[in-house]
Order: structure tokens, then C-alpha cells, then sequence
């Protein structure tokens, strides 16, 4: 049988790049192509100018091994960008550019929908480059170059939900161009691959996709070789990494610590991101009088992740909405007992740990000094939840996949009998 | 021409209520009433009162045969003081069932309780406290012994046969019988004439587990079947042992289970020989060999062994503290706090923190009450945190009282300073030099 060959426009692989999605686009491509699917990646590249060269010699030693076709798109985007951090980005870049006296011309779109556009244009010739089967992309910001390449080859298209703008808002109102543009991708998708049920029913309820159209695929996470750190701490520290978002729920973490406080003021509380709430987050903390119990560790990435796991008693996640949650995972892996909360899509899938709704502050701080004195409760949830971990292998939501893959293909090819 | 023992077993467990750390030293009150309450309308419904009524209907129907229709039970003291509380109805048609002569109580912990393992001593005292309780409502004394969970060994044989007990049930797992029928009286090694009463696991799990299969070859089963199933067998007895709510709980009503129930006495009897027998009966049978059962052996999960409720560090832990927690309390001798104490002693709070399983999500999630063994683990642990302080308090006031007597003049400023020093809030961690 031919390979089956997918185009893929997804996001950096890491540990270049924050949060969860390129993480999850680089497992899913390595379990694709151990199970001998020929994959093109597109990867979206910043301008060379504002990037180090070795990024770039990374990413494509690491995916030598896994025969992985790279290509790039120079584009400003990024994962988790917002309108008016596109701009500050674009107006950075255009700093950089008059105090360089380069005579380049300005390629990128002035706001953040304009780039996307200029994103599918690329994509329209990637598309005709090569006789794909299926093209495959990944949240929002690629959903217009998904829609480019299936118009210009009239080959399926697959979209991939990691996050929706419901919860990025987290509760507070969407963008309305982001939505329609996820709604337009969805619309114009064969099927559609959500991370969660979680995810699946925000899809159904506020996007209006049917049920059937939405396949659920949970991730899984990636095991690289593991870097012990030798940590010596005195006080229980407990963890919470993250972007410091309404999404993430730094502010219930900030209550739930003060109640913990209130009754062991034994304990740490290591807030490991950054993002649009950090000053409301660090407010808070002095005004509720713990600020010598929290530390903010600012963004960490590469080795310093597993770092900062390392020297935590407990990790929280406390999101107000997860469509799937890759860190309690990691956390895991470094034999790190987790609390997450309920409305995240990994709860749906992790059992080998403490569960909360967002807004229970007290039962949080009830789990958390539970887990902090009872030894007994760290060891079993830190054990059972490292064996758990092992069994979430990459293969497993690409063979998923690839099931959506073939169903999409034979659709397609009786479409075209009739 | 094989007799039939029937063994039922009653058991309600005090589930407690969500215990957050915040109420450690400031909320006594453990068990969740409405819970409870609940739970055993529940199951009074579906199961007690309508099983007890056909179980009267067939004592009555055979009374003043050659054969009658013989029972035994054993109801623990917590499914009984749940029964005074919120099912009396309950309670009053096991009366009468008593009352009937054909029904026979045999004795076990009052909790339900893992206590032989961890302290004999107060293993005894929770016989002690069951046999009172079937005495005043029965108005019997067991004379059969039933542990926790069929939990056997050599040694629990050899102790309860020194209590003065003169037979006692196990499992008749393959693993200790081998080659040998469990449908056999055996005498337990280690002791002088203790009768080891076997359970027939593959018939009694036909009715318990496997009745409302629709996967499993014999279903559905009749009674005539099963019937014939029994009655090729010549041996002393087949030990039908299983849990009581097996009828309309565990097999619901519209698997035909009570059907199959009220027609298996007919069938059985056709024959013109097979009869019902008691437990205390069988132990007048002359055993046909000595069992050596070192390890501990109970009729669950697929390793008949402990380790639904030992194992893994919350159980062990939780466990270890309970027991360790025993004279003190007990020296303590105040009513409510070892009653609290000894209602953390029942067996289902160590089995909903087991986790053999919990990754597959199977039968222990059916009866667990909480959504992950994590979860029990942290109430059970936050309720015992709180019988400590209430302990120490305890301690304390005794203390003063000793002092007052003592000289009262002279430790009037101790005094003072002692009931103005409140218990410390933070987390009690057990330790025994306690």
C-alpha cells in the first residue's frame, strides 16, 4: 500500500515555543510517522532577523530521525497570540528593521487577521507542491491556510481543535473575527478532531458543529530522556506553570494558597509563566499579605520546566477551562503528584489524580495540605500516577488520526464516483 | 443426596460525610445521616423487605415437612443500629424470621471490621459487642463464626476455637483446596475440633455474580437447572455463601432473581433426599480432613486474599493509625469517641482507598462512594485527625481534674494556663510515642 501523505500546518515544536500546542503537534507527528505515515510539515517561522539561526538547526536535527519533510512559512505568528500583541509584535519588528538600514520590504500583515490571510496564500502553494492525501491543521490561526490548500487541491481537510476562543476568553466574551474564522474552519472541515469531550460539547453548544463531525482524541506526552536535577528544599513548595491567564486560573491558585497559608505557613507557592494578569496576580498576593510565600519564577522553558517540577511537593492546575492540559503530565513524569480541575480535558483521561471545580478555593486547599501532610497520599498519587503517565504514548491519538485520515479520504473518493 | 447450606450475608457500612481539613477541631459530626438514610431505604426496598418476605413464605411453606427450609445469617451491628434507625421495618421482619425456628445467626465483628489483624483484643470486644446484640434482638447465641470478609487463616482458627466458637466459615478457594471438594466438613490445623465450613465459590457466584449475565453459557438460569446442578453431588454440604442484597440489589428484580429464589426450594427437594441444613449442624459432622491455611485467605476480589484493603501506602497507613490510636482511646474511656473510633474500623473505608483495580474501573468503583481512592483516603485521614484532637482534649481535661483533686490551691495558676492554651491547629500527624 502507498503511504498515506499528509500536509500539516501546525505550530513550533519545543521547547521553542510556549504552552501546550506545539508540544502536542510534534508528539502527534512522531507517533504519524512511527506508524509510517509520510508527513510535510509547515512551520510557521519568524523573521530571521528576530530569531536564532539555531532554532531552526533544532528542529530540523531532532526530526531527521522521524523523516519528517519541514517546511517554512516567515510569518509573526505565533501560538496564543492576541490581536494587540500581534501588533506590539509587528511594531517591534519594524523597530528592528529601521535601526538594522536593511532595505528589506515589510512582508507581514499589519494586524494579526491580515497575517493570517497572507499565512493561506503561502499555504495555496505549499498545497500544489506535491500530491497530498489529507491536509491537517491546527487551531485557529492555520484554519485559513487549511481552507486555502483544500480549495486549490479539493483534498480533504482535517481541523484540529486544541483550544477554543471560548476558553481562552476564560469567561470573558470572544473576539468575534477569531470565532468566525473557527467557525469558518470548521465549516469548511471534513471532520474535525477535538482534544476532549470537553472540548467536543463547547464545539457543539457555541459552535453549532454536529455531533458526528467531531472525533475526540486525547493527547498524550512525549518522554525524552529524563533530567534529574538534584533539588534540596526545606519548605513544601507547590507549583503552579502556566501562562498567567483568565484560562489558567492563577487567581484561584492565589486564594487557594492563602487558605493554605491561613493554616501551615510552612509552604511555598511557585508561580512559574507570565501573561496579561501578572500584575493583577502579584496585587493580589500583597494585598492578601502572602508575599513572602509566593514566588514568581517568571516564563521558564527547556530544562528549567522539568526544573521547576522537580522542586515542587505538588503541581496544580487549576484552569478555569482546559480543552486538554499537557503540564499535569509532565508533572507526573517527574514524579510530581498533580490537583487539576475538572474543566479541563485531561480529567477526562487522567485517573491518578485530585480533581476540583476551579471555583471550589476550599476544596483546593483542603487537597492541597492534604497531599502536603499525608505522606502516605503523595506517595500513592506521585506512583500510581508515573505508571499511569507511561501508558500515554504518542502512537495511540496518531492511529486515531489516522482512522480519521482514511474516513475522510473514502468520503472523498465515493464523493467523487457519484 | 447432597444438603444445602445457605449462608447470607448483611452488612451496611457508616458511609461519612465530606470532611474537609478546615473542620479538623471544629466539626464533630463524621457520617452523612441523610446518606446512610438513604442508602438503606434504598436498599430496604429493594432488597431487605421483599427477600425477607419471600424467605418467610418459603420457611412457612415447609415448616411441618420432613424438610424444612433452613437459613442462616449473620448481619453485622452497624447494618443492625442503621436498621433501628432508619428501617425499623426491617429489623422487625428479621424478628420474625427468627421467631420461625428455622433461622440461624451466626457471629462476626460488630463493625465489620479488619480488627483480628490488628489487635486481638479489640477483636474480641466487637464479638463481644455482636453477640450481645443478636442475643437481646434474636434472643440466640452463635455458636458458628464468621470473620470479615470470609477472612481465614490457621491462626484466626486457632483463636476463635479458643473463644469457644465450633466451626467458622471460609472461602473454598482453589489455592487452598487443591485436588479436594469444598463440599466437604474439614477441621482448620492448629485447632482441636474447630469444622471448617467451605464456601462452593463456582455455585454460589452463579446466584451471586453471574445470575443476570447475559454473556455467561447458562444464562438464563432456572431453577431447575441449578437445581440439577446441586443434586449431582453426594457430598456433606454445598455451601451457598453470598452477601444478602445479591437479591433485588446486586441482581435486580427484573432478572427474574426473586422468581428463581421462591422456585429453588421446590426443585431442590424433588429429589426426595436433599435437605437444608445450618451451619451449627455441619459442625457436628465428623470432618474428613485437616486443612493447612498459613496465608490469609477471603472470598475477594480474584485473589481471595487481603489485598483489597492492604496494600498500598494510604491503606496501610490508615490502618496503621486507627490501631495505634486503641489504648489511648481506650484509656481515654469516653463513649462517643471510641464509638467514632470504632465506626473507622469497618473494613469499607480501607477497600474504597484500594487501587488495585481503580485503573480498570471495575467492581470496587460499584461500591465506592467516592470518586477516586485519593479522595476517601484525605476523609477518612481529615476525620481521624479530628478524633485525635478530641482525644488530647479529652487528655487534658483529665488531667485538670487529677490536678484539682490533687491540690487545688497550689496548681490553680497551671490551671489557668491549661485551659487557655487551646489545642494546636495544625495538622496532627500521629506518631505513637503519643
Amino acid at each position: 500500500m502507498r503511504k498515506l501523505k499528509v500536509l500539516m500546518f501546525g505550530w513550533e515544536f519545543p521547547p521553542f515555543m510556549s504552552g501546550g500546542l506545539g508540544t502536542a503537534c510534534y508528539g502527534l507527528t512522531k507517533g504519524l510517522t512511527n506508524k509510517n505515515v509520510d508527513v510535510t510539515f509547515v512551520m510557521p517561522n519568524g523573521p530571521e532577523d528576530m530569531k536564532a539561526e539555531f532554532v531552526k538547526l533544532m528542529i530540523a536535527s531532532n526530526l531527521k530521525r522521524y523523516n519528517v519533510k519541514l517546511k517554512y512559512i516567515d510569518t509573526l505568528l505565533r501560538p496564543y497570540l492576541s490581536d494587540t500583541q500581534y501588533v506590539r509584535e509587528y511594531d517591534r519588528y519594524i523597530e528592528v528593521l529601521k535601526n538594522s538600514n536593511a532595505n528589506s520590504k515589510v512582508i507581514y500583515g499589519k494586524n494579526i487577521y491580515e497575517e493570517v490571510y497572507r499565512l493561506s496564500l503561502a499555504a495555496e502553494v505549499i498545497a500544489l507542491s506535491d500530491e497530498y492525501d489529507v491536509i491537517h491543521c491546527h487551531d485557529w490561526m492555520t484554519f485559513p491556510a487549511g481552507i486555502a490548500a483544500k480549495k486549490a487541491t479539493g483534498k480533504p481537510l482535517v481541523v484540529h481543535v486544541h483550544a477554543t476562543e471560548y476558553d481562552r476568553g476564560g469567561g470573558n466574551g470572544v473576539n468575534s473575527q477569531v470565532y468566525a474564522m473557527e467557525r469558518e474552519g470548521m465549516m469548511y472541515a471534513d471532520k474535525i478532531i477535538a482534544v476532549s469531550n470537553f472540548t467536543k460539547q463547547k464545539l457543539i453548544n457555541n459552535y453549532f458543529i454536529p455531533e458526528e463531525k467531531i472525533t475526540v482524541v486525547h493527547n498524550a506526552v512525549e518522554f525524552s530522556e529524563e533530567k534529574k536535577f538534584d533539588i534540596k528544599q526545606h519548605e513544601k513548595v507547590v507549583l503552579f506553570l502556566g501562562r498567567l491567564t483568565l484560562q489558567k486560573g492563577p487567581d484561584y491558585f492565589i486564594e487557594a494558597a492563602k487558605k493554605v497559608l491561613d493554616y501551615d505557613p510552612d509552604v511555598k507557592f511557585i508561580i512559574a509563566g507570565n501573561g496579561d494578569m501578572e500584575a493583577k496576580i502579584v496585587d493580589r498576593v500583597a494585598q492578601l499579605g502572602i508575599g513572602n510565600k509566593v514566588l514568581f519564577a517568571g516564563f521558564v522553558s527547556g530544562p528549567d520546566v522539568d526544573r521547576a517540577y522537580q522542586a515542587a511537593d505538588l503541581y496544580v492546575m487549576p484552569s478555569v477551562s482546559e480543552p486538554f492540559g499537557i503540564t499535569p503530565l509532565e508533572a507526573l513524569r517527574n514524579n510530581v503528584p498533580v490537583i487539576i480541575s475538572k474543566q479541563s480535558g485531561v480529567s477526562e483521561v487522567l485517573k491518578n489524580a485530585l480533581k476540583v471545580d476551579f471555583w471550589d478555593v476550599d476544596e483546593l486547599a483542603n487537597k492541597i495540605i492534604s497531599v502536603l501532610n499525608y505522606r502516605s497520599l503523595h506517595k500513592d498519587l506521585s506512583k500510581h500516577g508515573l505508571m499511569e503517565v507511561h501508558t500515554f504514548s504518542w502512537n495511540i491519538p496518531a492511529g486515531k488520526c489516522i482512522e480519521v485520515y482514511n474516513l475522510v479520504i473514502s468520503e472523498k473518493n465515493n464523493e467523487i464516483k457519484i | 443426596m447432597p444438603n444445602v447450606c445457605f449462608y447470607f450475608q448483611v452488612h451496611q457500612p457508616y458511609r461519612m460525610k465530606k470532611y474537609s481539613v478546615f473542620d479538623i477541631g471544629s466539626n464533630s459530626t463524621y457520617f452523612d445521616e441523610q446518606k446512610n438514610a438513604e442508602v438503606m431505604r434504598k436498599v430496604a426496598k429493594k432488597c431487605y423487605l421483599p427477600t425477607n418476605a419471600l424467605m418467610l413464605e418459603l420457611i412457612k411453606k415447609y415448616k411441618h415437612t420432613s424438610r424444612p427450609f433452613k437459613i442462616s445469617y449473620s448481619i453485622t451491628g452497624v447494618a443492625l443500629e442503621q436498621f433501628e434507625k432508619y428501617a425499623p421495618e426491617v429489623l422487625e421482619s428479621f424478628k420474625v424470621l427468627a421467631n420461625t425456628g428455622c433461622v440461624e445467626f451466626l457471629s462476626e465483628t460488630y463493625y465489620h471490621s479488619l480488627s483480628y489483624i490488628y489487635s486481638k483484643e479489640e477483636f474480641k470486644s466487637q464479638v463481644e459487642m455482636h453477640r450481645h446484640k443478636i442475643k437481646y434482638l434474636f434472643n440466640q447465641e452463635p455458636v458458628v463464626f464468621r470473620n470479615t470478609e470470609l477472612i481465614f487463616n490457621n491462626e484466626i482458627a486457632n483463636f476463635v476455637e479458643q473463644m469457644g466458637f465450633k466451626a467458622m466459615l471460609a472461602e473454598g478457594a482453589d489455592h487452598i483446596l487443591n485436588w479436594r471438594s469444598p463440599n466437604y466438613v474439614y477441621r482448620a490445623k492448629t485447632t482441636k475440633n474447630l469444622k471448617l465450613l467451605l464456601k462452593n465459590y463456582k455455585l454460589s457466584d452463579d446466584i451471586a455474580f453471574r445470575f443476570g449475565q447475559k454473556s455467561w453459557e447458562s444464562y438464563p438460569l432456572t431453577a431447575e437447572k441449578y437445581a440439577g446442578w446441586i443434586n449431582q453431588h453426594a457430598e456433606h454440604s454445598i455451601n451457598l455463601f453470598m452477601d444478602y442484597e445479591t437479591f433485588g440489589e446486586h441482581q435486580w428484580e427484573d432478572t427474574g432473581i426473586f422468581a428463581f429464589l421462591k422456585k429453588l426450594p421446590d426443585e431442590l427437594l424433588k429429589n426426595g433426599h436433599t435437605k437444608f441444613i445450618w451451619p451449627s449442624e455441619l459442625a457436628l459432622i465428623e470432618p474428613v480432613a485437616e486443612l493447612d491455611i498459613h496465608n490469609y485467605v477471603s472470598w475477594a476480589d480474584v485473589e481471595r486474599d487481603l489485598s483489597a484493603w492492604i496494600g498500598n501506602n494510604m491503606q496501610n497507613s490508615a490502618l496503621e493509625e486507627v490501631y495505634l490510636l486503641e489504648k489511648t482511646i481506650k484509656d481515654v474511656n469516653n463513649k462517643s469517641l471510641i464509638e467514632d473510633w470504632r465506626k473507622l474500623t469497618t473494613s469499607d473505608h480501607f477497600y474504597y482507598m484500594c487501587t488495585k483495580y481503580f485503573n480498570d474501573g471495575d467492581v470496587h468503583k460499584y461500591f465506592n462512594p467516592y470518586d477516586t481512592p485519593y479522595e476517601s483516603y484525605i476523609n477518612f485521614m481529615n476525620i481521624l485527625n479530628d478524633i485525635i484532637i478530641r482525644m488530647k482534649r479529652l487528655i487534658q481535661e483529665k488531667n485538670v481534674v487529677i490536678d484539682l483533686r490533687e491540690d487545688y490551691k497550689k496548681q490553680n495558676y497551671n490551671l489557668k494556663h491549661q485551659l487557655t492554651e487551646k489545642p494546636h491547629k495544625s495538622m496532627v500527624v500521629f506518631n505513637a510515642s503519643l
